[in-house]
Protein backbone atom coordinates (compact mmCIF):
# COMPACT_ATOMS: atom_id res chain seq x y z
CA UNK A 1 0.00 0.00 0.00
CA UNK A 2 2.87 2.40 0.75
CA UNK A 3 4.30 1.73 -2.69
CA UNK A 4 0.90 2.35 -4.26
CA UNK A 5 0.58 5.70 -2.47
CA UNK A 6 4.08 6.68 -3.60
CA UNK A 7 3.40 5.78 -7.25
CA UNK A 8 0.05 7.58 -7.10
CA UNK A 9 1.64 10.79 -5.83
CA UNK A 10 4.41 10.52 -8.44
CA UNK A 11 1.79 10.27 -11.20
CA UNK A 12 0.03 13.31 -9.77
CA UNK A 13 3.33 15.19 -9.71
CA UNK A 14 3.85 14.36 -13.37
CA UNK A 15 0.37 15.70 -14.13
CA UNK A 16 1.27 18.90 -12.26
CA UNK A 17 4.31 19.29 -14.54
CA UNK A 18 2.07 18.81 -17.60
CA UNK A 19 -0.31 21.48 -16.31
CA UNK A 20 2.67 23.77 -15.70
CA UNK A 21 3.22 23.80 -19.47
CA UNK A 22 -0.13 25.53 -19.90
CA UNK A 23 0.63 27.95 -17.09
CA UNK A 24 3.96 29.00 -18.62
CA UNK A 25 3.04 29.01 -22.34
CA UNK A 26 -0.72 29.55 -22.05
CA UNK A 27 -2.10 31.92 -24.69
CA UNK A 28 -3.85 34.34 -22.34
CA UNK A 29 -4.18 35.20 -18.70
CA UNK A 30 -7.26 33.06 -18.09
CA UNK A 31 -5.55 29.85 -19.20
CA UNK A 32 -2.83 30.58 -16.68
CA UNK A 33 -5.42 31.23 -13.99
CA UNK A 34 -7.20 27.90 -14.45
CA UNK A 35 -3.80 26.22 -14.67
CA UNK A 36 -2.95 27.56 -11.23
CA UNK A 37 -6.33 26.43 -9.92
CA UNK A 38 -5.85 22.89 -11.29
CA UNK A 39 -2.33 22.67 -9.85
CA UNK A 40 -3.71 23.78 -6.49
CA UNK A 41 -6.27 20.97 -6.44
CA UNK A 42 -3.62 18.38 -7.34
CA UNK A 43 -1.27 19.75 -4.69
CA UNK A 44 -4.01 19.29 -2.09
CA UNK A 45 -4.23 15.59 -2.93
CA UNK A 46 -0.44 15.22 -3.05
CA UNK A 47 -0.14 16.79 0.42
CA UNK A 48 -2.64 14.32 1.89
CA UNK A 49 -0.81 11.42 0.19
CA UNK A 50 2.49 12.72 1.63
CA UNK A 51 0.92 12.61 5.06
CA UNK A 52 0.02 8.95 4.59
CA UNK A 53 3.49 8.13 3.23
CA UNK A 54 5.30 9.78 6.14
CA UNK A 55 2.78 8.43 8.65
CA UNK A 56 1.93 11.90 9.98
CA UNK A 57 -1.44 12.49 8.34
CA UNK A 58 -2.83 14.39 11.36
CA UNK A 59 -0.28 17.16 10.72
CA UNK A 60 -0.47 17.23 6.92
CA UNK A 61 -4.25 17.28 6.83
CA UNK A 62 -4.39 20.77 8.35
CA UNK A 63 -1.98 22.07 5.70
CA UNK A 64 -4.15 20.45 3.07
CA UNK A 65 -7.30 22.07 4.45
CA UNK A 66 -5.67 25.51 4.46
CA UNK A 67 -4.47 24.90 0.90
CA UNK A 68 -8.01 24.12 -0.27
CA UNK A 69 -9.32 27.34 1.30
CA UNK A 70 -6.50 29.48 -0.13
CA UNK A 71 -6.96 28.01 -3.61
CA UNK A 72 -10.64 28.93 -3.58
CA UNK A 73 -10.02 32.46 -2.29
CA UNK A 74 -7.26 33.18 -4.83
CA UNK A 75 -9.44 32.02 -7.72
CA UNK A 76 -12.46 34.02 -6.55
CA UNK A 77 -10.39 37.18 -6.00
CA UNK A 78 -8.82 36.99 -9.47
CA UNK A 79 -12.18 36.31 -11.12
CA UNK A 80 -13.80 39.19 -9.23
CA UNK A 81 -10.98 41.54 -10.21
CA UNK A 82 -11.36 40.69 -13.91
CA UNK A 83 -15.14 40.91 -13.93
CA UNK A 84 -15.45 43.86 -16.33
CA UNK A 85 -15.09 44.45 -20.06
CA UNK A 86 -11.58 44.90 -21.38
CA UNK A 87 -9.97 44.05 -18.09
CA UNK A 88 -6.94 42.61 -19.86
CA UNK B 1 -11.11 -2.29 2.63
CA UNK B 2 -7.61 -1.63 1.32
CA UNK B 3 -8.57 -2.86 -2.15
CA UNK B 4 -11.62 -0.59 -2.21
CA UNK B 5 -9.62 2.48 -1.16
CA UNK B 6 -6.97 1.62 -3.75
CA UNK B 7 -9.63 1.43 -6.46
CA UNK B 8 -11.11 4.76 -5.36
CA UNK B 9 -7.69 6.44 -5.48
CA UNK B 10 -7.08 4.94 -8.92
CA UNK B 11 -10.41 6.36 -10.09
CA UNK B 12 -9.41 9.76 -8.73
CA UNK B 13 -6.06 9.65 -10.52
CA UNK B 14 -7.81 8.63 -13.73
CA UNK B 15 -10.10 11.65 -13.50
CA UNK B 16 -7.12 13.92 -12.83
CA UNK B 17 -5.36 12.43 -15.84
CA UNK B 18 -8.32 12.93 -18.19
CA UNK B 19 -8.78 16.48 -16.91
CA UNK B 20 -5.13 17.24 -17.64
CA UNK B 21 -5.36 15.75 -21.13
CA UNK B 22 -8.41 17.89 -21.84
CA UNK B 23 -6.65 20.92 -20.38
CA UNK B 24 -3.70 20.45 -22.72
CA UNK B 25 -5.57 19.40 -25.87
CA UNK B 26 -8.77 21.45 -26.08
CA UNK B 27 -8.74 24.48 -28.38
CA UNK B 28 -9.85 27.43 -26.25
CA UNK B 29 -10.44 28.70 -22.77
CA UNK B 30 -14.06 27.61 -22.33
CA UNK B 31 -13.52 24.02 -23.42
CA UNK B 32 -10.45 23.77 -21.20
CA UNK B 33 -12.52 25.01 -18.30
CA UNK B 34 -15.16 22.42 -19.21
CA UNK B 35 -12.55 19.66 -18.94
CA UNK B 36 -10.81 20.77 -15.77
CA UNK B 37 -13.75 22.07 -13.77
CA UNK B 38 -15.54 18.75 -13.59
CA UNK B 39 -12.61 16.35 -13.65
CA UNK B 40 -10.85 18.16 -10.81
CA UNK B 41 -13.90 18.09 -8.55
CA UNK B 42 -14.55 14.41 -9.15
CA UNK B 43 -10.88 13.44 -8.95
CA UNK B 44 -10.42 15.17 -5.60
CA UNK B 45 -13.66 13.61 -4.38
CA UNK B 46 -12.62 10.05 -5.29
CA UNK B 47 -9.05 10.41 -4.00
CA UNK B 48 -10.14 11.84 -0.66
CA UNK B 49 -12.86 9.20 -0.30
CA UNK B 50 -10.21 6.53 -0.82
CA UNK B 51 -8.05 8.16 1.84
CA UNK B 52 -10.99 8.24 4.27
CA UNK B 53 -11.53 4.50 3.76
CA UNK B 54 -7.80 3.83 4.16
CA UNK B 55 -7.52 5.88 7.35
CA UNK B 56 -10.46 4.37 9.19
CA UNK B 57 -12.64 5.95 11.84
CA UNK B 58 -10.90 8.92 13.51
CA UNK B 59 -10.77 12.71 13.73
CA UNK B 60 -8.46 12.83 10.73
CA UNK B 61 -11.12 11.12 8.64
CA UNK B 62 -13.56 13.79 9.75
CA UNK B 63 -11.15 16.47 8.54
CA UNK B 64 -10.73 14.62 5.23
CA UNK B 65 -14.51 14.55 4.87
CA UNK B 66 -14.51 18.29 5.62
CA UNK B 67 -12.09 18.81 2.71
CA UNK B 68 -14.38 16.67 0.51
CA UNK B 69 -17.38 18.87 1.34
CA UNK B 70 -15.31 22.03 0.90
CA UNK B 71 -14.00 20.99 -2.52
CA UNK B 72 -17.46 19.84 -3.57
CA UNK B 73 -18.87 23.31 -2.88
CA UNK B 74 -15.96 25.60 -3.74
CA UNK B 75 -14.60 24.06 -6.95
CA UNK B 76 -17.78 24.52 -9.07
CA UNK B 77 -18.20 28.01 -7.56
CA UNK B 78 -14.67 28.98 -8.57
CA UNK B 79 -15.21 27.51 -12.04
CA UNK B 80 -18.39 29.52 -12.46
CA UNK B 81 -16.71 32.70 -11.24
CA UNK B 82 -13.76 32.38 -13.65
CA UNK B 83 -16.06 31.59 -16.59
CA UNK B 84 -18.30 34.55 -15.87
CA UNK B 85 -15.33 36.85 -15.45
CA UNK B 86 -13.87 35.67 -18.77
CA UNK B 87 -17.17 36.07 -20.60
CA UNK B 88 -17.76 39.54 -19.22
CA UNK B 89 -14.24 40.67 -20.06
CA UNK B 90 -14.84 39.63 -23.68
CA UNK B 91 -13.08 36.31 -24.31
CA UNK B 92 -14.49 34.86 -27.55
CA UNK B 93 -15.57 31.21 -27.64
CA UNK B 94 -13.91 28.98 -30.23
CA UNK B 95 -16.04 27.89 -33.19
CA UNK B 96 -15.16 25.55 -36.02
CA UNK B 97 -15.79 28.03 -38.86
CA UNK B 98 -14.27 30.95 -37.02
CA UNK B 99 -17.49 32.99 -36.75
CA UNK B 100 -18.21 34.93 -33.63
CA UNK B 101 -20.95 33.40 -31.51
CA UNK B 102 -21.84 36.49 -29.53
CA UNK B 103 -21.73 38.92 -32.53
CA UNK B 104 -19.36 41.29 -30.86
CA UNK B 105 -21.99 42.05 -28.25
CA UNK B 106 -20.64 41.01 -24.93
CA UNK B 107 -23.34 40.56 -22.35
CA UNK B 108 -23.26 43.18 -19.63
CA UNK B 109 -24.72 42.65 -16.21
Amino acid sequence: MERFLLINSLILGLLVLLCLYRVVFGPAFFNRLIGVSVIGTKTLIILALMGFIYGRIEMFIDISLVYALLNFIVTLAAAKYLHRKGAL
Amino acid sequence: MSIVSMLLMLAGTFFFFSGTVGFLRFPDFYTRMHATGKCDTLGALFSLAGMVLYNGFSLTSLKLLLIVVLVFFTSPTATHAILRGAFDSGVEPWTKDGKSVIDGQVRRK
